[in-house]
């Protein structure tokens, strides 16, 4: 009963708190905004692209910008407004599959190796730092010379390259988490470790996460856009921002104005995701709340 | 701490202590090199199904995969596989590529100094465009310069390095004629051609750093300038620009050598593909396409050197440090 009417209390203020964050940090809410648009135009692309992203016309080939071709076609003849919006989906899509991946491996390392210190830790934090000692492209590059070109295998690459950056950073936070007296009492009522970490360090762990998940967003989205535009990445005919940069690279010196719109996609959303990190680390941090 | 301008610094750069800092980070740095050659050999155990099946590619002969599976040692226990192949590598031997039959070590030889002038010329570049952009902006707190400058600085790292290498190509190689697009020339030979050729490269690699290297000495000259010590010293009446160099900018040197050697490892990455928008033949286009034709050998040679050269800068930031550092000794 105490239970529903925290909540009933406590959700009012919170819904409130967004919006005052939302009105007050315009940089951030139009990174949300634009972000929410984009996702909306990925997931509707189907029913919105004016062409399908493959169709080719070769009479349109290297068309200009027109009413037909709101950004022109590629030198297949293929409409690149289409290709956009379908390249975006499959940015995003690449963009949130390496970085979960990354969260899976990296949270419960770091966790595990923060909570149980010893030798554990020693053992995982020197093989972070290994991790880290690894360019972090080239070694993405390497695994998916190993699991074999294509997109998903690129980006899970990316994601296990990404990995010990969390890892890092939650083991960090789990140092401070588990001397904490609530953390103690769990022990003292006999929790089990599996309990505590997940019901008590984790969730108060989390936080520096979610910023960091946001910030390796827009890493991802660049390593996708690098991996493709190399070949190692999605393989055509299917389009994503960095295949269409490197189709674009191709025709450079016919049709230079075709490497703008994935171009200027790829800065705006990497921009996005990267600003809208840095407003959740203001509004998410409680010393920078009261001042 | 305000940095006393001292000559006797000099002195005392190797005191015991210090050399002690300094056997301790060489110790430090030994597991993560052999963790590190383990990761770049382990990558083998990621190729899916029989590797030999694999690496040898379509429409292999029998005796090409019996070749590989010798080469590799795959019928040995994966211990004495990584142990053969460490105790090769430690001598230099990284074996031949699987499709030219070059040496490893050969090829990364020819490739390495073309990505390495790149990259040491984008790291300069970021440092001088970065560290008066970082003044200017931490000077004047709030101010437009400040917002203009990180502007700058969150534009520089959301931008595509290879796509704002398309760009300078479209605008200063083909619009302007002033540098050649693409291609490389060896920098001994003719230094002056293979500057004009690592420009543009270095110009596109640099505007991650110069962002970097922007917002850090912002952020950390801030810091001190809005410190206790320093409002001290314009209450003793130092004129501010005496504050800024001999206080502000001695103490956040430090900080600057850290970015420097994070920004290394992340350049080198990055010039992967800004060698591709330039076809320079660097490491970054021997392990695009090496990977591309799982020509393993090659993929992690090119792997282990630029490992080894991270772990090395971050050894020498880390000596460094300690040498510039006088608390890190005490």
């Amino acid at each position: 009963m105490t239970d529903t009417v925290m909540i009933s209390e406590r959700r009012p203020r919170r819904f409130s708190g967004f919006a005052r964050w939302f009105v007050t940090d315009i940089r951030g809410a139009l990174s949300l905004t634009f972000l929410l648009a984009l996702l909306l135009i990925s997931i509707l692309g189907p029913w919105i692209s004016p062409y399908a992203p493959a169709a080719q016309d070769l009479d349109a080939a290297m068309a200009q910008m027109s009413p037909q071709h709101w950004l022109g076609a590629d030198d297949l003849g293929r409409d690149t407004l289409s290709r956009l919006i379908y390249g975006g989906m499959a940015s995003l899509y690449a963009s949130f599959l390496a970085v979960t991946i990354a969260v899976m491996i990296g949270v419960p390392v770091g966790v595990l190796a923060g909570y149980l210190g010893g030798w554990v830790d020693t053992v995982i934090s020197r093989v972070i730092d290994s991790f880290l000692s690894f360019p972090a492209i080239v070694l993405a590059i390497a695994v998916t010379g190993a699991l074999g070109i294509g997109l998903t295998n690129g980006m899970i690459s990316v994601g296990i390259v990404f990995s010990p950056q969390l890892a890092r950073l939650v083991r960090a936070r789990t140092l401070v988490v588990r001397n904490e007296l609530y953390v103690d009492a769990a022990r003292c009522f006999g929790g089990s470790t599996p309990r505590i970490l997940w019901r008590h360090v984790l969730p108060n762990a989390i936080q520096p996460v979610i910023v960091q998940v946001t910030l390796l967003l827009a890493a991802a989205l660049l390593a996708e856009a690098s991996l493709s535009f190399l070949g190692l990445g999605i393989q055509p005919p299917d389009p994503s921002w960095g295949a269409m940069l490197a189709r674009a690279y191709q025709n450079m010196e016919i049709a230079p104005e075709q490497m703008y719109p994935p171009g200027l996609a790829i800065l705006f959303t990497a921009l996005a995701f990267n600003t809208l990190g840095e407003s959740l680390r203001v509004a998410l941090d409680p010393t920078m709340k009261r001042n | 701490m305000i940095a006393a301008p001292s000559s006797g610094v000099n002195l005392h750069m190797f005191n015991s202590a210090r050399l002690r800092i300094i056997g301790r980070r060489l110790l430090q740095a030994i597991p993560v090199i052999v963790l590190s050659t383990f990761i770049v050999f382990g990558l083998l155990k990621l190729v899916p199904g029989d590797v030999a099946v694999t690496l040898a590619g379509d429409n292999a002969s029998d005796q090409r995969i019996a070749e590989i599976r010798e080469l590799y040692g795959l019928n040995q226990p994966f211990f004495l596989q990584y142990g053969s192949w460490l105790w090769k590598a430690m001598h230099g031997d990284l074996s031949n590529s699987l499709i030219s039959n070059e040496s490893v070590l050969t090829s990364i030889q020819r490739c390495l100094p073309h990505t390495l002038l790149i990259v040491a010329l984008a790291l300069l570049t970021a440092l001088i465009i970065g560290i008066p952009l970082g003044i200017a902006a931490a000077t004047k707190p709030g101010s437009w310069i400040d917002s203009i400058v990180m502007a700058i600085a969150s534009l520089g790292v959301a931008v595509p390095n290879f796509w704002l290498g398309m760009l300078l190509v479209a605008f200063f190689s083909l619009q302007l004629n002033w540098l050649p697009a693409t291609g490389a020339a060896p920098l001994m030979k003719d230094p002056w051609a293979a500057l004009s050729h690592a420009i543009l490269p270095a110009l596109a690699l640099a505007s991650g750093g110069i962002a970097e290297v922007a917002r850090q000495l912002r952020s950390s000259l801030v810091e001190i300038l809005s410190s206790q010590q320093v409002r001290t010293l314009h209450a003793k009446g130092l004129p501010p620009s005496s504050i800024l160099w001999r206080h502000g900018l001695k103490n956040v040197s430090v900080n600057l050598l850290t970015v420097v050697s994070l920004l290394a490892n992340r350049m080198l990455a990055a010039t992967v593909v800004v060698e591709a928008v330039f076809a320079i033949p660097g490491m970054g286009g021997l392990i695009v396409n090496a990977a591309m034709h799982r020509d393993f050998p090659v993929v992690q040679g090119v792997v282990f050197a630029m490992v080894l050269i991270v772990v090395t800068l971050n050894l020498l930031t880390d000596i460094l440090y300690s040498v510039l550092d006088p608390r890190i000794s005490s």
